[in-house]
């Protein structure tokens, strides 16, 4: 007769080890191995075609990758700090807010309940030149006469991009700061105010570096989604006018899909990566300095 | 110079009131106490001499400015919480430097005033810490240091003891006086321990339901309590409380037993009242104070003891009524045994039973 040899405890994770070692650890091999290849998908045989650090070196090569990368780390910061401005003015407001306050807090999440393809083509046609939202605002208001080629322009291009990625997210700051406002000690704000404080130098001094573990834990969050835009981008300019606003990862699938270069694409992959762990790495460590001066211990 | 005045204070929230036109005068270096229990608007009073809660009605002057639309920071006081209220991330150092830091004052000024509230406090070898490092006695410290930095012209006080454990409280009871003597400016301190009250204060003001019920030296409120809350309010053990009525020119207590009333005091025949008389007044004979001239003698068994070590507290019941007597130079007593008790009158209370006034003229 049969007999199960194999121990419980294995018997019982393996499922578990079964679908991780399917979902995360073989394609993260493989695609490993694929970016040390010449892999093109329209050509399966070239994915045994080693080729060693050949894509590696060419990324590191590429000015086009570069720009890329530039261009996501200036989206980054541009939309990290607008975020965080709006963030704490909206949940500075709304703190203040007695009456609805929970109907507000409701409404402030709405942007995020979109998709974000979804968002991209509102905010494409809000742009467009023709029949946009905004040129036609701008036009019937007499500020200007001409129709101002937001998405054709490639600096403009580039804000609208900010603009979309900012209104989604920008709630994202306001709920977490929110959450932090709610959890300041009073105390010290009215020692504050005693201690001959304006409200701006209260704000400053006081309420602001209680707030900082908050902005810093949105700002991890945040770092992750934008380093990794793709949808909103693509929807709205598709990474152009002529690469103009060509991020990380619209260059990454093209290269990957269009131009079926997998093994490339997946080399700049994996420099792109380090972007996103260098980002989250540098906001933990602000965290944890904040945390820290607040003696809220490690 | 800076004396404090109330004018007929208000405090509503809503409509409810909270504190009831009350009128105080503190004069310029005067230490005085606000005592109740929770709830009596003593908090809520200085919080509105502190410019943290508005004032509802009424009139707040510190030294000769109206106060009462001023914001906190142009009034010129500073306020110790309960809860210390320090800035946690920064460094003791900056914690006492902070509102001469906002004053925009200058560098060394700042470093000077800082060193010497740090020696007065005993703070110097603590200034490069942060208040997450320091104990709770410590942290008190800092925030009485922070206070005292800028001169201001009345310290406010919140229950700022209640978070210490007792021995530590003693100690900051006798640091606080110490400072007061030091520096000499007007303190407002609030409490509901009627200890520190009696302890600290030059006057106490007992204050409940948002009214102040007396206002006094310690001694005042000690010895000449206006009504039967601030009696069993003030002293401790609380004044022992026995229903009576006064009848044929004597005092008769529930079970009958008959006193001689109290002299000083107008009761008329047949009133009720409550017949007042502290632990310190009535003591078996033999372990008391020399007798004096109104002396009444009551039987009573004890029913538990608490041996403090100069003295013992009895226990006892008296014409029904749980009664704590004191027992100077104290011998062991057995629970159940009946003791001979001298009731000092002339140092006794009567009540009015339905006001709770004092009856003594």
């Amino acid at each position: 007769m049969y007999q199960m040899r194999l121990p419980p405890w294995l018997v019982l994770l393996l499922p578990a080890f079964v679908i991780l070692l399917a979902v995360v650890a073989i394609p993260l091999v493989l695609s490993l191995y694929s970016s040390f290849t010449a892999f093109q998908l329209t050509r399966p045989e070239t994915i045994t075609r080693w080729i060693g650090t050949f894509n590696y070196g060419k990324a590191m090569g590429d000015a086009n990758f570069w720009a890329a990368f530039g261009r996501a780390v200036l989206l980054l910061t541009l939309a990290l700090n607008l975020e965080m401005l709006l963030g704490l003015g909206l949940a500075v407001m709304v703190a203040k807010v007695t009456l609805g306050q929970r109907l507000l807090r409701t409404m402030m999440m709405f942007p995020m309940m979109f998709s974000p393809i979804l968002v991209g083509f509102q905010f494409k046609f809000i742009f467009n030149d023709n029949v946009g939202l905004l040129n036609n605002a701008l036009q019937s208001l007499g500020l200007t006469d001409v129709a101002i080629p937001w998405l054709v322009d490639g600096n403009l291009a580039f804000l609208a991009i900010v603009a979309a990625e900012v209104w989604t997210s920008t709630s994202v700051f306001a709920i977490l700061i929110l959450a932090g406002i709610f959890a300041i000690p009073q105390d010290p704000v009215e020692a504050a105010r005693v201690d001959g404080c304006t409200p701006w130098q209260t704000f400053r001094y006081v309420t602001l570096p209680f707030l900082m573990p908050f902005i810093y834990i949105a700002m991890a969050i945040r770092s992750l989604d934008v380093a990794r835009a793709y949808d909103i981008v693509q929807v709205m300019t598709a990474g152009g006018p002529a690469r103009r606003t060509e991020l990380l990862w619209t260059l990454i699938g093209r290269t990957g899909y269009v131009d079926a270069r997998m093994g490339y694409a997946n080399a700049m992959g994996y420099i792109a990566i380090l972007l996103s762990i260098v980002f989250t790495v540098y906001f933990f460590r602000k965290l944890t300095t904040a945390r820290t001066s607040l003696g809220m211990g490690d | 110079m800076a004396e404090v005045v109330l004018r007929d204070v208000v405090k509503t929230y809503g409509a409810l009131p909270v504190v009831h036109a009350i009128n105080l005068d503190i004069a310029h270096g005067e230490f005085v106490v606000l005592v109740g229990p929770s709830g009596c608007g003593k908090s809520t009073t200085l919080r509105m001499i502190a410019g943290l809660e508005d004032i509802s009605g009424g009139e707040v002057r510190i030294g000769d400015r109206m106060v009462n639309d001023l914001p906190p920071r142009d009034r010129n006081i500073s306020m110790v919480f309960q809860n210390y209220a320090l800035y946690p991330h920064m460094t003791v150092r900056e914690n006492l430097g902070f509102s001469l830091h906002i004053a925009k004052r200058s560098k060394p000024e700042i470093a000077k005033a800082v060193a010497e509230a740090a020696d007065i406090l005993s703070l110097t070898p603590l200034l490069d810490r942060k208040p997450g490092q320091l104990s709770g006695g410590q942290r008190q410290r800092v925030a009485m240091g922070r206070a005292i930095v800028r001169h201001p012209d009345v310290f406010l006080f919140d229950e700022p003891l209640s978070n210490l454990d007792a021995k530590l409280r003693t100690q900051m009871r006798v640091e606080i006086k110490r400072l007061h003597q030091k520096v000499g400016t007007t303190i407002i301190y609030v409490t509901h321990d009627q200890v520190e009250a009696m302890t600290l204060a030059d006057r106490i003001v007992i204050m409940r339901d948002g009214h102040i019920v007396q206002i006094g030296t310690p001694l005042e409120v000690f010895e000449r309590p206006v009504n039967s809350f601030v009696a069993t309010f003030i002293g401790s053990p609380p004044m022992n409380l026995m229903p009576a009525t006064v009848t044929g020119g004597a005092l008769r207590l529930a079970d009958g037993t008959a006193l001689p009333l109290p002299p000083g005091l107008s009761a008329h025949e047949g009133q009720a009242v409550q017949f007042g008389v502290r632990a310190d007044n009535i003591m078996p004979e033999g372990h008391s104070l020399p007798p004096t001239a109104h002396m009444a003698h009551v039987d009573m068994p004890v029913t538990l003891t608490e041996p403090l070590g100069t003295e013992t507290l009895l226990f006892g019941t008296l014409a029904g009524t749980e009664v704590q007597a004191k027992m100077l130079n104290p011998r062991p007593v057995r629970t159940g045994e009946v003791l001979r008790f001298g009731i000092a009158l002339d140092k006794c209370h009567l009540f009015d039973a339905e006001t709770g006034a004092s009856l003594r003229v």
